[in-house]
Parts: C-alpha cells; sequence; structure tokens
C-alpha cells in the first residue's frame, strides 16, 4: 500500500528529527501511543526550539482538535456501545478516516480501521528505524516525501466520494480560503480545524416544504 | 528529559480523549438530515486545508516550497486520471525532489 509506505517515509523522518531532542525510547513510545503525525511534528518543533512542556502539549492538541468534528462525523457509523465506539474511533487518522467516506454522511467502518492498522505498523516501525539509523538517512524532504501526503490527500479529494457530493467544490475553495489565510495569523492546528467550518455550507435548510403540500404554518416568533 | 516524557504522556492521554470524543458526543444518535450535508463537505474541506497547510504551511508562515510544485504535478496526473493514485504519490515526490536540487 503506497499510503503505507509514505507513512513509514514520514515515521522514519520523524524517528530522525526527534532522536536527538528526545533521546531513542521517547519517540517510539510517542508513536505507538499518540500515533498522529501532524501532532507529533509539531509538539516536537516546539520542543526542539526550547520551548516547555506546556507550549508542547498546547501545540499538540491545537493540532488534534480535527479528530473533535471528524469524530462527530464518524459516530454514527461506529457499531457497538459506546465504549466499543469510543476504542475503534482510536483508528481515526486523516487518510483512513477521508478514504472511508461513503457518502450521505455514512462511514464503513472496517474499511477505516482495516486501513489503519498497516498505517499503524508502519507508523510505529518507521520511528524506530529513523531512532535507529538517524544520520544514515539524511534529510527526507531530499526525496520529496513531504509532498507525497499532501499528493495523496489531492488525490482522495478529487477521486474519492467528494466529487458525489453536493456543493464540495465551494466546499473545498473556502476551507483552503480559510485556511491560506489563517496560516500566518493563528498558531498551528488552528487553519485546519477552523476551515472545517467550511463544511456548513451544506448546511440545509431548516424548514423545506415539500412541494406538494401548502406552505407549513410559519414558527411563531415572539414579538 | 522530564518535560519530554510529561509532552508525551499528557499528549498519550489527550490524543485519546480527542479521538474517544466526537463518538461520545453524538452517541448512538443518527445524524438529522439538516447535518448529512454537513458532513459530507467535512471531507473536502478537511482535505483541501490539510493540503494547504502541507504545501505552503511553514512555522506559522506561507513558504514557497519545492513541493507546491510536486503536489501540483501530482494534480495534473490526477485530473487526467483520478484513479492514478500510486502514480501521483510517485510523481510528486520526483519532481519535488527534482525541483528542490535544482533551486
Amino acid at each position: 500500500m503506497p499510503v503505507a509506505a509514505a507513512g513509514m517515509a514520514l515515521a522514519i523522518s520523524f524517528g530522525v528529527l526527534a532522536q536527538p531532542v528526545m533521546g531513542s525510547v521517547a519517540p517510539i513510545v510517542m508513536s505507538a501511543f499518540v500515533f498522529a503525525g501532524s501532532a507529533q511534528f509539531g509538539s516536537l518543533a516546539v520542543i526542539a526550539a526550547g520551548g516547555g512542556p506546556l507550549a508542547a502539549i498546547t501545540a499538540g492538541i491545537l493540532l488534534n482538535s480535527r479528530y473533535v468534528p471528524m469524530g462527530v462525523a464518524l459516530g454514527p457509523s461506529l457499531s457497538g456501545g459506546p465504549l466499543k465506539r469510543m476504542i475503534k474511533a482510536q483508528a481515526m487518522v486523516d487518510f483512513s478516516w477521508a478514504a472511508a467516506m461513503r457518502g450521505g454522511g455514512r462511514f464503513d467502518q472496517r474499511f477505516m480501521i482495516g486501513a489503519t492498522l498497516p498505517m499503524y505498523v508502519s507508523w510505529v516501525l518507521g520511528t524506530a528505524i529513523g531512532v535507529l539509523s538517524g544520520d544514515l538517512i539524511g534529510d527526507p524532504e531530499r526525496l520529496g516525501l513531504d509532498a507525497i501526503f499532501p499528493a495523496f490527500f489531492l488525490a482522495l479529494l478529487l477521486g474519492g466520494e467528494a466529487p458525489g457530493s453536493r456543493g464540495w467544490i465551494p466546499a473545498a475553495i473556502l476551507a483552503g480560503a480559510i485556511a491560506l489565510v489563517l496560516i500566518p495569523l493563528t498558531p498551528p492546528g488552528v487553519p485546519v480545524i477552523a476551515a472545517c467550518l467550511a463544511a456548513l455550507v451544506g448546511l440545509r435548510p431548516k424548514a423545506m416544504p415539500p412541494p406538494s403540500e401548502p406552505e407549513p404554518e410559519p414558527e411563531a416568533i415572539g414579538g | 528529559m522530564a518535560d519530554v516524557w510529561i509532552t508525551i504522556a499528557a499528549l498519550i492521554v489527550t490524543s485519546m480523549m480527542i479521538r474517544a470524543s466526537g463518538p461520545l458526543l453524538v452517541g448512538g444518535r443518527e445524524i438529522p438530515p439538516r447535518f448529512s450535508g454537513v458532513i459530507d463537505l467535512l471531507g473536502p474541506a478537511l482535505l483541501t486545508a490539510l493540503i494547504v497547510n502541507e504545501t505552503l504551511g511553514g512555522d506559522g508562515s506561507i513558504e514557497l516550497n519545492a513541493s507546491i510544485a510536486g503536489v501540483a504535478a501530482a494534480g495534473a496526473v490526477l485530473l487526467h486520471k483520478r484513479s492514478a493514485v500510486l502514480g501521483a504519490i510517485v510523481v510528486s515526490a520526483v519532481v519535488t525532489a527534482l525541483v528542490r536540487a535544482l533551486t
């Protein structure tokens, strides 16, 4: 799976960058239990720049905050009791969430978990390789690997379920514009979560009178 | 070093809570039809924001860098053939590496 390979490349670069800052064990523990690329890179950058734990934790939480609306969207598609659903939600990562979209607000939960599992293995393994090999690999950006994830997200955007949903182009353009404007103005993580608001263009009007029936009585509004 | 472990411990706990919070908030309820359009558009909105953020977003500033060329090349491949996911990914890395090497 090309995405697992891209994930591994990203994880290797995380391991290479984290080892001098965090030592050898901490980056692997982080990848195994935090399992969120952007939050890991973001908090690492804060620590590497000499920031305190509070700043690093805040950066990580902000970068992870998009999982709240993503989880709200995913929630009704998860089967089982509350505990089971909360455990399944731990398999949520950007690419498998987006790839598991099936239109009509539904997600394929088995597909999402199945897509996340190889990603998890390659993420933890890649971090370990990065930590151990360090300077041998050098700068992953030299190989252009940083373009792989945005390119994959573009493939999901153009080839996935998205083109089937009404209004996806204005929503995407609005989201991109929000992110672009906020990148220089806000801490990392905020642009992406704020851009989720662009999805509200899909909100349907509250009163949608069926064409065959007479107009419904207007709601009583005080005053 | 203690700072590193405090950060990691806090991020482990908060990541799990954040991922669990969405399904917990909506419970087992169905999304009202009014909002199903919003859920469908959350994907395109999030993906576009991630593309913009990862391609242009430096450390709190817009950064013009070689990955823009790589992602644009991937876009050209995808517009030609939407299912060419692997091709688009390979092209994006190769073009980015080439542009980076030449500039």
